[in-house]
């Protein structure tokens, strides 16, 4: 299986290739489009703020190569946030995959959401063998709210999308690639699709 | 619901870590990545592992090598600190896998670098390490290792570190390091209110009852120690079956 990660500058893209490895699974690192439109699977993460990152996406040619892909593409934290129509963050337009878009978390609450926490309402193969109430890794300073197309739940002071899915699109709020147990399941039920 | 975290903190020396252990199912009680291994599948919720001689040496971190090493082999996130002054340093430490880098006396020095790397790499990756002394009823904060006192006091430096771009803050009170007394409460409690990121205790544990007390009388977001976790004194599965005892959310 041909997996493309696609790297565009930004943060932490070795840990999802290194999870991919401990699943017996070679993951290449590219922002070649060639590359990226030939892989079975593509993954789509990022750490950072949303503007800089779409300007990224711009300058590798990516913003408009991603929402035209037909595999399964699964974006992570920010790659999440980035396949929305826009984010506060920044005030950034995005990807406008799904239609919704990142907000800021209320004052009230000590931001970045850092740690482990519950994925609820869970309903998508992507999901499969998950118990509701698994724990998984998150660290966000804005969410995406519950929409027709989110599949996960978690809650922090509000509840929001910890996944989403739309056609071949998919994308999860946590970090797969650092949930333990729970994250290298929903990875191999994402490689499975 | 958030869980509380529990982290231990490996420190490491030329690649080693330094500290001794009695984890008899170690192979090699020096080796950092087969530690991190071990704490991980024990159930830590994440891994800070600090360079300890880097800032006094005034060298630059060995740690890229070591922190891909560990980023192989482990699936739970982990901070690496010690000496990062540079962005360069921050760029190479997130590449090789670290999910965050805690900077310390460099920000002391010059606050601004809080503020650029949060603007280059996102602020949830870059934690704000303080420690402080109580000395005539002012908690000092102190820079290289606990060697030289700085102009802060760690409340104000706190809040001027969050207003900067830190994403959280990890406070050692160096009243307590090492004196397994219990977290510090009162100076945490306070910290925890005054800044709207979360906030990691160290300094002072030596029973399960000191993480359940930090999390409910000081409501700080996660606790950091080493040598008690080092040594086998408290097990991380026995430790958050009590949290959870105590009506703590954990992870289990």
């Amino acid at each position: 299986m041909n997996i493309s990660i696609i790297d565009y500058g930004a943060g932490n893209v070795k840990s999802v290739q290194f999870a991919l490895e401990r699943l017996g699974y070679k993951g290449e690192l590219t922002s070649d489009a060639n590359e990226i439109l030939q892989a079975d699977k593509v993954i789509f993460p990022g750490v950072g703020e949303a503007s800089t990152a779409m300007e990224a996406l711009r300058l590798y040619g990516l913003d408009s190569l991603i929402p035209s892909l037909k595999q399964p593409v699964l974006g992570i934290c920010l790659g999440m946030q980035l396949m929305c129509t826009r984010s506060e963050e920044g005030d950034a337009g995005c990807l406008d995959i799904f239609p919704t878009e990142s907000l800021e978390f209320p004052d009230n609450l000590k931001v970045p959401h850092v740690g482990w926490n519950t994925l609820t309402h869970l309903k998508s193969p992507l999901f499969k063998q998950i118990e509701p109430m698994a724990y998984a890794y998150f660290v966000h300073s804005f969410y995406v709210p519950v929409t027709k197309y989110t599949v996960a739940q978690t809650y922090y002071g509000l509840p929001f999308s910890a996944a989403l899915i739309k056609d071949n699109f998919y994308a999860c709020q946590f970090h797969p690639e650092k949930s333990s147990e729970t994250g290298e399941q929903i990875l191999k039920n994402f490689l499975a699709l | 619901m958030l869980a509380k975290r529990i982290i231990p903190c490996l420190d490491i020396k030329d690649g080693r870590t330094v500290k001794g252990t009695n984890f008899i199912s170690l192979k090699d009680a020096g080796d950092p990545v087969e530690l991190a291994r071990i704490y991980s599948e024990q159930g830590a919720d994440e891994l800070v592992f600090l360079d300890i001689t880097a800032t006094s040496d005034k060298r630059k971190t060995l740690l890229v090598s070591l922190v891909e090493k560990i980023a192989r082999e482990i699936n739970i996130p982990f901070t690496v600190g010690g000496g990062i002054s540079r962005t360069e340093d921050v760029k190479d430490l997130l590449r090789a896998g670290a999910d965050k880098v805690s900077i310390n006396s460099a920000a002391v020095q010059r606050p601004e670098l809080i503020g650029e790397l949060a603007g280059k790499f996102g602020k949830q990756c870059i934690v704000l390490a303080i420690d402080a002394n109580l000395m005539d009823g002012r908690w000092k904060v102190f820079t290289h290792g606990g060697r030289e006192e700085s102009r802060y006091e760690l409340f104000e430096w706190a809040k001027e570190g969050e207003k900067l771009g830190a994403g959280e803050i990890l406070f050692t009170a160096m009243t307590r390091d090492g004196t397994k007394d219990g977290f510090e409460l009162v100076a945490n409690k306070k910290l925890s209110e005054i800044v709207r990121i979360p906030v990691i205790a160290s300094g002072g544990a030596g029973k399960a009852e000191h993480f359940s007390e930090v999390f409910t009388r000081a409501g700080v977001d996660a606790a950091l120690a080493a040598s008690v976790f080092h040594y086998g004194e408290i097990k991380i599965k026995d430790l958050k079956l009590k949290l959870k005892q105590d009506g703590i959310s954990v992870r289990i």
